[in-house]
C-alpha cells in the first residue's frame, strides 16, 4: 500500500497495497458460503485449478519452493508476535542491591501494561489525531484519485500521457523524503507559499498539512489502479450511451463510477489501513513542527515507549492493541464497503 | 525532469491519440483538472530543485521560484557529499543495497512460494493458503518493534541483515504470485513438458519461471519501493549511522540541523539527490509494472 500514511512494508508500499489481498479473495470465499462477492474483484476461482496436478506427479518440489518463506515467515512475523505478546505481560521490577535499582528483573504483570494503555488518555488522543488526519486525507485521496482517472478515460482529454507520469511522480518518493520536502514548504522562513503568514503548523491546520503530504504520496498509485480498472470495463457499456447522446460527464458519474464500486471500495481499504499505520510523515514533521508531540498517532507512541522511556513492555502492549485494532478496523472496513459495494451494483 | 516529460509523450502518443482522430475537438475541464493535478505534484518537486541552487541566504531572501545561477548549486552539492566524510555517499549505497537486494530475495522467496502454492495440491496446502490470506491482513509495519525486540534479545540488531531479513517475506506477494501461476499459466504446457519427460524442478526453472515474470516484476518493484520507503524498520533496528538508509540519514540531518536555519541548504540537496535516481529510474520502468494485477484481476 501505498495509501496514506504509510508507504513502507510495503509497503510500505506492499503494505498499502496489501489489502488488495483480503479484498480481492472475498468473492472466492463468499461465493462459496453463497453469499454473493464484491464482484469484479478479483474474480478468479482459486480452487479447482491445481487441483489433481501434484497428486500424480509425486514431487517435492512444493515443499522446497516454500520452506524459505515458510521459515521466513515463522521466524520474523509468527516469533515476534509471539514475543511481544510475552513481553505485554511482564513488567520490570527494580529491586534488590544497596540502593534498589540492582538486576531489574522481568516479573509477570498481567495485564497491568494493557490497563496502563487502555487508561491513558494520551493513547486515545493519538488515535483521534490519527483518525482526523484519515478524515481529512482518506476521502481526499479517493476522490481526486477518482477525479483523475475519470479524466484520463474522458474522451479528447489531452495532455494524458504527461499528467498520469506528473501524478504519479510522488509515488516514487519515499514517505519521508515527501515530508522534509513539504516540510520545508510549509516552515515560515523558506515557504513559497506564503508559510510565513499562515501557520502551517498550527493546532488545526497541521491536520491538514500531515494530510496533505500523504495523499501527496498516494493520490497517483491511487489513480493508476482507478485507471487500469476503467480500462478494463467493457466499452460497448457506455457505446451504448454515447450513441444515445448521453453527455459526457453523464457517462462518467452515472455508467463509470457505478462500475468502479470494487475498485474504490478497494482503494478505500487501502487508504484506511494505510492511516492507521501513519508514522513516517509526523515523524518527520516532528522536529520543526511544535505541534507534533512525540506520541502524536499510536505508532509513534510505541515507539516513545519502547525507546524513549525505555519501557519495552509497556511497548509491546501498545504493538498489541494496536494490531488488533488494525486487524479488527480493516475486517469491519472490508465488511461494510463490501455490503455497500454489492448493493450499489444491483 | 527532461526524463520524465519525455517519457510522458512516449507513453501518451502511442494508444491514446491514435483512435481520438484530428478533427475531434478537445475537452477543456478534464484536460484542466488533469493539469491542476499535475502541477500539484510536480512543482514541489519543482520547487526544491529551485531552492537546491541557491545559497543559504539566497534561500531566505529570492522569490521562491526564481533559481540562483551564482554558484549556490555546486556549492550545496558540495557540502551535502562532504557532510561527514562523505556520509551521504554512503547511505545512497545503503538503500541501494537494501532496496535491491531485499527486493531480489523477496522475489525470489515469494516468487518460489506463490508458485508451489498456484500450481501444486498437496497435503497442508488449502491451509496454507489460507494462513497467507490471513497474514495480508497483520500490518508489517505494527511489527518492526516487535521485531526488533526478538532481535535485540538475540544480539542480531545493528546490521544489514535486520533490516533485510524482515521484510523478505510478503504475504501478499505470495498471494499475488500464487493468482498468477494459477490462473496465467496454462496447464497445456506443462502437461506437455511432463509428457517429454522434463522433471518438476526443470519445468519450474525453465517454463514456470519464465512464464511468471509479469507477476516477479511488479513483485520486484512493489518490495523495492516498499524498503526503500520504510522508515520504522531502519529506524528500530539500525544505530549506527554508517548503516543508515537515505531516509534515516536525511532525517538525521533534518533532526542534527533542525534548529539551525544555516544548515537547510545541505538537507534540500539531500531531499533532491534522493528524489530525482529513484523517479527516473521508476518513470521509465512504468511500462514492466503491471498495476492491473495488484487489484487482484489476472488476465492472461
Amino acid at each position: 500500500m501505498r495509501s496514506i500514511g504509510d508507504r513502507s512494508g510495503p509497503p510500505d508500499a506492499a503494505l498499502a497495497v496489501a489489502g488488495a489481498g483480503p479484498v480481492s479473495e472475498g468473492p472466492a470465499r463468499r461465493g462459496a458460503s453463497g453469499v454473493g462477492g464484491v464482484g469484479g474483484v478479483g474474480r478468479t476461482g482459486s480452487a479447482g485449478k491445481a487441483k489433481g496436478l501434484g497428486r500424480r506427479h509425486r514431487t517435492k518440489l512444493p515443499h522446497v519452493l516454500l520452506t524459505p518463506a515458510v521459515i521466513l515467515f515463522l521466524l520474523f512475523t509468527v516469533a515476534p508476535a509471539g514475543y511481544a505478546l510475552f513481553l505485554s505481560f511482564q513488567k520490570t521490577k527494580v529491586g534488590g542491591g544497596l540502593f534498589g535499582d540492582q538486576n531489574p528483573t522481568a516479573v509477570f504483570a498481567g495485564l497491568q501494561n494493557y490497563s496502563a494503555t487502555v487508561h491513558d488518555s494520551e493513547f486515545w488522543h493519538s488515535i483521534l489525531r490519527m483518525l482526523m488526519v484519515a478524515v481529512v486525507g482518506v476521502p481526499a485521496t479517493i476522490i481526486f484519485s477518482t477525479v483523475f482517472a475519470l479524466c484520463l478515460d474522458a474522451k479528447r482529454a489531452r495532455l494524458t500521457g504527461i499528467a498520469r507520469l506528473a501524478i504519479f511522480l510522488p509515488y516514487a518518493v519515499p514517505g519521508v523524503v515527501a515530508s522534509l520536502l513539504w516540510g520545508f514548504i510549509y516552515l515560515p522562513a523558506t515557504s513559497p507559499i506564503g508559510g510565513a503568514h499562515f501557520d502551517y503548523f498550527g493546532s488545526k491546520a497541521v491536520f491538514f498539512s500531515v494530510a496533505n503530504v500523504a495523499v501527496w504520496g498516494v493520490v497517483g498509485f491511487n489513480m493508476v489502479v482507478i485507471y487500469t480498472s476503467l480500462r478494463g470495463l467493457p466499452r460497448e457499456l457506455y457505446e451504448a450511451a454515447e450513441l444515445d447522446g448521453a453527455r459526457e460527464l453523464q457517462i462518467a458519474l452515472r455508467v463509470k463510477l457505478p462500475l468502479l464500486a470494487p475498485t474504490l471500495t478497494l482503494v478505500t481499504v487501502f487508504s484506511l489501513v494505510g492511516a492507521l499505520q501513519l508514522f513516517n510523515e509526523p515523524s518527520t514533521l516532528k522536529p520543526i513542527a511544535n505541534a507534533i508531540s512525540s506520541t502524536w498517532v499510536p505508532l509513534m507512541r510505541v515507539y516513545t515507549d519502547a525507546f524513549v522511556d525505555n519501557d519495552i513492555y509497556k511497548g509491546a502492549a501498545t504493538s498489541f492493541v494496536l494490531i488488533v485494532m488494525t486487524v479488527a478496523a480493516t475486517v469491519i472496513a472490508r465488511g461494510i464497503l463490501g455490503a455497500l459495494s454489492r448493493r450499489s451494483e444491483r | 525532469m527532461t526524463a520524465v516529460t519525455t517519457a510522458g509523450r512516449r507513453t501518451s502518443t502511442a494508444p491514446q491519440t491514435a483512435g481520438r482522430g484530428a478533427r475531434s475537438r478537445i475537452s477543456y475541464i478534464p484536460t484542466l483538472i488533469l493539469a491542476m493535478g499535475a502541477l500539484y505534484c510536480v512543482l514541489p518537486v519543482v520547487w526544491i530543485l529551485i531552492a537546491s541552487t541557491k545559497t543559504n541566504g539566497e534561500l531566505f531572501s529570492t522569490p521562491p521560484f526564481e533559481p540562483s545561477f551564482h554558484g549556490g548549486f555546486v556549492t550545496n552539492m558540495k557540502a551535502l557529499f562532504s557532510f561527514e566524510n562523505g556520509i551521504f555517499a554512503r547511505w545512497a549505497l545503503n538503500s541501494v543495497i537494501y532496496a535491491v537486494g531485499g527486493a531480489l530475495l523477496s522475489t525470489l522467496v515469494c516468487g518460489c512460494a506463490g508458485y508451489a502454492l498456484g500450481r501444486y495440491r498437496f497435503r497442508g496446502s488449502v491451509w496454507l493458503f489460507r494462513s497467507v490470506v490471513a497474514a495480508v491482513l497483520l500490518p508489517q509495519i505494527m511489527l518492526a518493534i516487535p521485531q526488533f525486540l526478538l532481535l535485540a534479545k538475540l544480539n542480531m540488531t545493528n546490521n544489514y541483515a535486520s533490516v533485510i531479513l524482515p521484510q523478505l517475506v510478503s504475504p501478499f506477494a505470495i498471494y499475488l504470485c500464487k493468482i498468477y501461476a494459477e490462473a496465467s499459466v496454462s496447464d497445456e504446457v506443462f502437461e506437455a513438458a511432463r509428457v517429454d519427460g522434463a522433471s518438476e524442478w526443470r519445468i519450474f526453472v525453465s517454463i514456470g519461471s519464465r512464464l511468471m515474470m509479469p507477476a516477479l516484476v511488479t513483485v520486484f518493484l512493489l518490495q523495492f519501493i516498499g524498503i526503500w520507503n520504510n522508515f520504522l524498520l531502519p529506524f528500530v533496528m539500525l544505530n549506527k549511522d554508517r548503516l543508515y538508509p537515505l531516509t534515516e540519514g536525511l532525517y538525521g540531518l533534518l533532526v542534527i540541523t533542525g534548529g539551525q536555519a544555516a544548515q537547510y541548504s545541505i538537507v534540500i540537496a539531500g531531499v533532491l539527490v534522493s528524489i530525482i535516481p529513484l523517479a527516473v529510474l521508476f518513470l521509465t520502468l512504468q511500462r514492466y509494472w503491471r498495476v492491473d494485477l495488484l487489484s487482484g484481476s489476472v488476465k492472461a
